[in-house]
């Protein structure tokens, strides 16, 4: 699905890069790509799990949050269930929590018991894999789930860890010096995922 | 921020910062694993030389929550009953590589000058007669919860009125609390009889009043101090009964309070002196909110101080 959105290349709003690489950022996914990813996501999900039962939807803040609240909206409008939506901050539970100062902490949120559901972690990007594998610790620490999978908007590659996403808007290659920054329109105004040329600021997706 | 010890310390984003992260921690207590990784392999040492229950076990629980080490060391029993000095002690504690110092201490400054010899991080848990920072945070977390029951978001006590009662000169209590709840934007009275208001109470950002009676019906807040019978040798008040007729927060005081206004006790209470068993046992009482928001408030700090890189 690569490319699809390269036509719409724009100068990178941060001034120009300065790394060997494209020097513009690239939108790789627009509104309706993501809209229509989101619908596809939410279907392949109640396929795998044959339904809506014993199903949760747990975001990764930030940006997980509000998909994992697309993805049910999604499940409402096929199924008619409302499908608990929560969310879950692994922060406490990264790997690199020295390298970097004090990080804020975000919200928790358990709709339902873990224990004995099967749990849909959302992402907006796959990447390293860490904050996934720090998800896993923290969903431990709440309960013990039936099952736990992983649908991502963006999978960029270049995984640290043993670790894949059942359900994936899109894969995006991407150079590990690029950043994938990804907006929606609850937290940014927009839905957009663009590519930009350096990684200027930390990368939030891991 | 580096270390904590002084309310002044903080300002209100901080402040704010703090109060939300430790709602965020409160929910850890109804957790089956009481357990959160973000200080693991970190060494916290309580260092006190007062006595104390709830501080000091709130300052455990919270380091250990954290999955922290924590390691008690009072002045009983340890090398300080044999005469070695603060700065010895601090240094020597220091040397084992620990990362931060809990300290409470009977000379007002001490957690300011251990701060000065060791690299690690300081938090006061009371010096002497000048300042209990975590207390007063507590306080304004319990406080502020206490708001957000009929505003939901409430965050600053922009015209709300705390009043703080009793025996103002040896409190550190009050010190941290007038200091904090006014960057928080409430405004303070501070009620004693003249002989337990300190000498330059004029320059403090409170107003000053004799007569509880007068502020009862005004405040928000009440806030009753504990009598502090190991330091009332001075004849500060005739006798208790007095005392308790002047400035205890009777039944018939009780009544007299503002609707909705609820009342604190940063503990341990003396009954039937400063504070009647009605008032302490009352539906608008936040006495016990208190003590269940130290672990979450210490967790919170502690996280903010050793939670990121050096």
């Amino acid at each position: 699905m690569s490319g699809t959105g390269a036509p719409q290349a724009q100068r990178g709003d941060r001034g120009p890069g300065t790394a060997v690489g494209s020097e513009v950022s690239r939108v790789v996914m627009d509104a309706e790509q993501i809209a229509r990813a989101c619908t596809r996501i939410a279907h392949q999900i109640l396929e795998a799990n044959r339904g809506a039962q014993g199903l949760v939807l747990m975001g990764i803040p930030t940006r997980g949050v509000p998909l994992a609240h697309r993805l049910a909206t999604v499940m409402d409008d096929v199924e008619a269930v409302r499908v608990p939506v929560g969310a879950l901050d692994v922060t406490m539970y990264r790997d690199d929590l020295r390298q970097h100062p004090t990080r804020p902490v975000g919200h928790t949120d358990l709709p339902v018991e873990v224990e004995g559901s099967t749990v849909v972690l959302v992402d907006d990007v796959l990447y390293s894999g860490r904050t996934v594998r720090a998800a896993l610790d923290a969903l431990g620490d709440l309960g013990r789930p039936r099952a736990v999978r992983l649908a991502v908007l963006v999978d960029r590659g270049h995984r640290e860890l043993p670790i894949r996403a059942d359900h994936i808007g899109s894969y995006v290659p991407t150079r590990s010096g690029e950043h994938v920054s990804v907006r929606l329109a609850e937290t940014d105004g927009v839905d957009q995922v663009s590519i930009e040329p350096v990684a200027q600021v930390a990368p939030e997706e891991a | 921020m580096r270390h904590l010890l002084s309310a002044a310390d903080l300002d209100r984003n901080q402040t704010t910062e703090i109060f939300d992260l430790a709602e965020e921690m409160s929910l850890v207590q109804g957790r089956p694993v009481k357990k959160l990784p973000a200080l693991r392999g970190r060494t916290v040492v309580n260092l006190f030389f007062e006595d104390s229950t709830r501080t000091r076990s709130s300052f455990e629980i919270a380091g250990k929550w954290l999955s922290a080490d924590v390691i008690n060391i009072s002045a009983k029993g340890s090398s300080v009953s044999k005469g070695e000095s603060l700065r010895d002690t601090v240094l020597t504690v220091a040397a084992m590589g620990v990362d931060a110092l809990v300290i409470r201490h009977h000379a007002s400054g001490a957690p300011w000058q251990a701060s000065r010899w060791i690299d690690a991080h300081v938090l006061n848990a009371g010096d002497g007669t000048h300042e209990h920072p975590t207390q007063a945070l507590l306080d304004a977390f319990t406080i502020r919860r206490h708001f957000r029951r009929t505003v939901p978001d409430q965050v600053s006590f922009d015209g709300k009125t705390v009043a703080i009662v009793g025996d103002i000169t040896h409190s550190r209590v009050a010190r941290s609390n007038v200091l904090l709840l006014t960057t928080l934007g409430a405004q303070v009275i501070v009620v004693a009889p003249p002989t337990l208001l300190p000498s330059g109470i004029d320059s403090w950002p409170v107003l000053v009043c004799t007569d509880l009676d007068q502020v009862l019906p005004h405040a928000d807040i009440v806030m009753m101090l504990r009598v502090q019978r190991e330091r009332m040798s001075g004849g500060y008040f005739p006798t208790p009964r007095e005392y308790t007729i002047g400035y205890g927060l009777t039944r018939p005081r009780l009544q007299a309070m503002k609707p909705g206004a609820a009342i604190c006790h940063p503990g341990p209470m003396n009954r039937g002196l400063e504070i009647s068993a009605d008032a302490a046992d009352a539906a608008n009482s936040l006495i016990l909110d208190q003590v269940a928001a130290g672990v979450s408030v210490r967790m919170s700090v502690l996280y903010e101080l050793l939670g990121g890189s050096e």
